[in-house]
């Protein structure tokens, strides 16, 4: 069974500190939830796991089935079977969706002949209700929000990786769009599929069950636990975890004394 | 020292064939060709351009009389209709020689003339009517020694369902050859030509012009497709006008030579006339290519859109300048000028320059340009879905020619060059 752990990983962005040791375990068939406010770290977080240029990795480790996906290029953690959904995903001029998911599926060796790789794209467009047509067309290219994102969630359908990082997969899509890329996610842990799903609103829990749900606050989790941390999170806000550190407070307090 | 003037001479001139008015034509070109300078690239023309670099006595004329290539020509003809598809007319010249002309039965039905200049009494401004005087010693040389001008006349109204193509080869090692087309499309009438140049691995010198002559209303739309050898030197001249209404769509397909160049005059001299121009190249080891465009506005309400987009790998290098210049009696000019470049090694170089004379304040311009390496956030989108390196390179690169290759003229002969393109790019991405 797949499993994703990332121990103490601290990365930079642009020289400035982000991530400040994050720990974190998805076994497959779980869903788990990463949610803070906004500069967070929680895209950071995404980014350094899939490998986007321009981060840092100063410390820790995220090991995919024993193997560091910190050493791998972002294709071979791909290959590795970690799969990230965009917060904004990337417009990427003439390339076809069609072609994209072909490519993919020839280097992992599901070589699809062209028939059966229409069938599988037309039954998952379907699932998700997405446009045919959306296949065709290049890559995000002067699409709606919500129709990226349900692209996004097409791939993920169609690629099958071990692990999922989805960086607020909601955010752009209406109730509609959003219970049909969940019910597609939530079918996917019978297939063995580990969710880290990362929000900044409860609004995406309201339509897929978290197994487990972290609150990353200044790039640390800060506090773990089931379902009912995010009903907490609604009622109080992420006030509540806001709040330096024990040891930072004491540093800030010996420095003004 | 060996001078080109020395074997490129009036006494060459005079030794080819054709009716009286040509060779007259040829002689004064050729005592022109005696006293004219090769261009230097301190003009603005040929800024840039390696030029000084051209060693021009290493080129031999084609020698007069007959040639074996019409054996040659057939083969090409077979090989061509495969990747093009039907075509009204095939012209084939080698190695300098008019060679073959065909026309099918449906396209000389509907008027298409195909009419080599070389025993015609002259046809009114066949040569030199768009052109005018020629600017440099290139036009020059090309007026003194074209040795098999054709004419395409396409008369009014009529409408020709299949591209015209003329196929120009060269095949003997060091020759210089300088095909001349003229294409004139009358009142109301719509055809599309293809103008290919092809040549072997070795050393060739190849100066094409191509006049282009668009009716009122009629609509050309014209190809030139430079597939010359590695080793080759391409020096080619379109110039255009195109009447009130009339439509003309030129493109430029450049993925040979080892120095080639191409200069694209477009002059809209009647009411709400469009000349649109695209491009798209690809160089690559140590090859230069050299584009010069001029989108020439002189009459009210006409449009020019602009689109070169190229590549460049290895240690290539591309050039490209274009000027827009809108004349004092063009208001309600809608003129655009767009080029993008990819750098796809480090050691590559790429120019941009683009230009604006405009004499009139009701106009509408824009030009824009890009030059850079392939997007990071690019590949790295890709390659998160699993797309291996070398095949999301790939991707990219025939993405980024995606929209000019569906802009080129002629789209039937133009879909065959994703596969140059992709040979381009090489089996290594």
């Amino acid at each position: 069974m797949s499993q994703l752990s990332v121990e103490g990983l601290a990365a930079n962005a642009a020289g400035e500190a982000i991530l400040h040791g994050v720990d974190l375990q998805v076994s497959a068939g779980e869903v788990h939830a990463v949610m803070g406010p906004n500069g967070c770290g929680k895209s950071t977080l995404a980014h350094v796991l899939a490998g986007r240029h321009g981060y840092t990795v100063t410390a820790g480790r995220a090991l995919l089935d024993g193997r560091d996906l910190l050493t791998l290029s972002p294709f071979e953690r791909a290959r590795a079977g970690l799969f990230l959904a965009m917060q904004y995903p990337t417009e990427v001029p003439g390339v076809k969706l069609l072609d994209v998911l072909g490519a993919s599926l020839r280097a992992a060796g599901r070589s699809p002949v062209a028939a059966d790789l229409e069938a599988l794209l037309s039954t998952e467009a379907e699932r998700l209700s997405v446009p045919a047509a959306l296949l065709e067309r290049a890559v995000n290219v002067d699409l709606s929000g919500g129709e990226q994102k349900r692209g996004e969630a097409l791939q993920l359908a169609v690629l099958r990786p071990r692990i999922a990082v989805l960086d607020e997969i909601d955010s752009g899509l209406d109730v509609d769009a959003l219970r049909a890329v969940a019910r597609r996610i939530e079918e996917a842990p019978t297939e063995g599929l580990g969710v880290l799903a990362i929000t900044h609103y409860t609004r995406l829990l309201g339509v897929l069950r978290a197994d487990r749900v972290h609150i990353m606050i200044r790039g640390r989790i800060v506090a773990s636990g089931g379902p009912e941390l995010a009903d907490e999170l609604e009622r109080t806000g992420y006030e509540r975890w806001d709040r330096p550190a024990p040891a930072e407070v004491a540093v800030k307090l010996g420095r003004s004394f | 020292m060996p001078d080109f003037r020395d074997v490129f001479s009036v006494a060459y001139a005079a030794g080819l064939d054709g009716a009286g008015w040509l060779q007259q034509r040829r002689l004064e070109a050729a005592e022109a060709v005696g006293t004219a300078e090769l261009p230097s690239a301190a003009e603005e023309e040929w800024r840039y351009s390696p030029v000084a670099k051209l060693s021009l006595e290493a080129y031999l004329p084609a020698p007069s009389g007959g040639t074996n290539g019409a054996a040659g020509a057939g083969d090409l003809l077979g090989s061509l209709r495969d990747r093009w598809g039907v075509l009204s007319a095939l012209v084939v010249t080698f190695d300098g020689h008019l060679v073959s002309t065909q026309i099918t039965p449906a396209a000389a039905a509907a008027g298409l003339a195909v009419r080599p200049l070389g025993d015609e009494p002259e046809p009114a401004g066949a040569l030199g009517g768009v052109l005018g005087e020629p600017s440099d010693v290139f036009g020059l040389m090309n007026d003194a020694f074209c040795s098999a001008p054709v004419l395409l006349e396409i008369p009014r109204g009529a409408r020709l369902t299949d591209p015209v193509a003329v196929v120009n080869v060269v095949s003997a090692p060091s020759l210089a050859v300088f095909p001349r087309l003229s294409v004139v499309v009358g009142d109301g009438a719509e055809a599309q030509v293809v103008n290919a140049f092809l040549s072997g691995p070795q050393e060739a010198f190849v100066v094409p012009v191509a006049e282009l002559t668009v009716g009122p209303a009629a609509r050309l739309q014209y190809l030139t497709l430079q597939e010359l050898g590695p080793q080759a030197v391409g020096i080619e001249q379109t110039a255009a006008t195109v009447a009130s209404q009339g439509h003309l769509a030129i493109g430029l397909a450049a993925v040979g030579g080892g120095y080639a160049r191409s200069r694209v005059d477009c002059t809209l001299s009647g009411r709400g006339a469009t000349g649109d121009m695209s491009a798209m190249y690809f160089g690559d080891r140590d090859q230069v290519l050299d584009f010069r465009t001029f989108q020439n506005h002189s009459a009210p309400d006409t449009n020019s859109n602009l689109l070169f987009v190229g590549a460049v790998e290895d240690r290539a290098r591309s050039i490209y300048s274009g000027l827009i210049r809108v004349g004092p009696e063009a208001r309600g000019t809608d003129a655009q000028q767009t080029n993008r470049i990819l750098k796809l090694s480090e050691g590559v170089w790429a120019d941009s320059v683009p230009n604006l004379e405009i004499e009139n304040n009701d106009v509408r311009c824009a030009h824009a340009s890009s030059v850079g390496p392939i997007d990071e956030d690019h590949r790295f989108y890709l390659e998160s879905r699993g797309v291996p390196p070398d095949v999301a390179e790939r991707l990219i690169v025939e993405g980024f020619f995606g929209e000019v290759r569906g802009r080129l003229p002629v789209q039937s002969v133009a879909a065959g060059l994703d596969e140059v393109v992709r040979a381009k790019i090489g089996p290594g991405r």
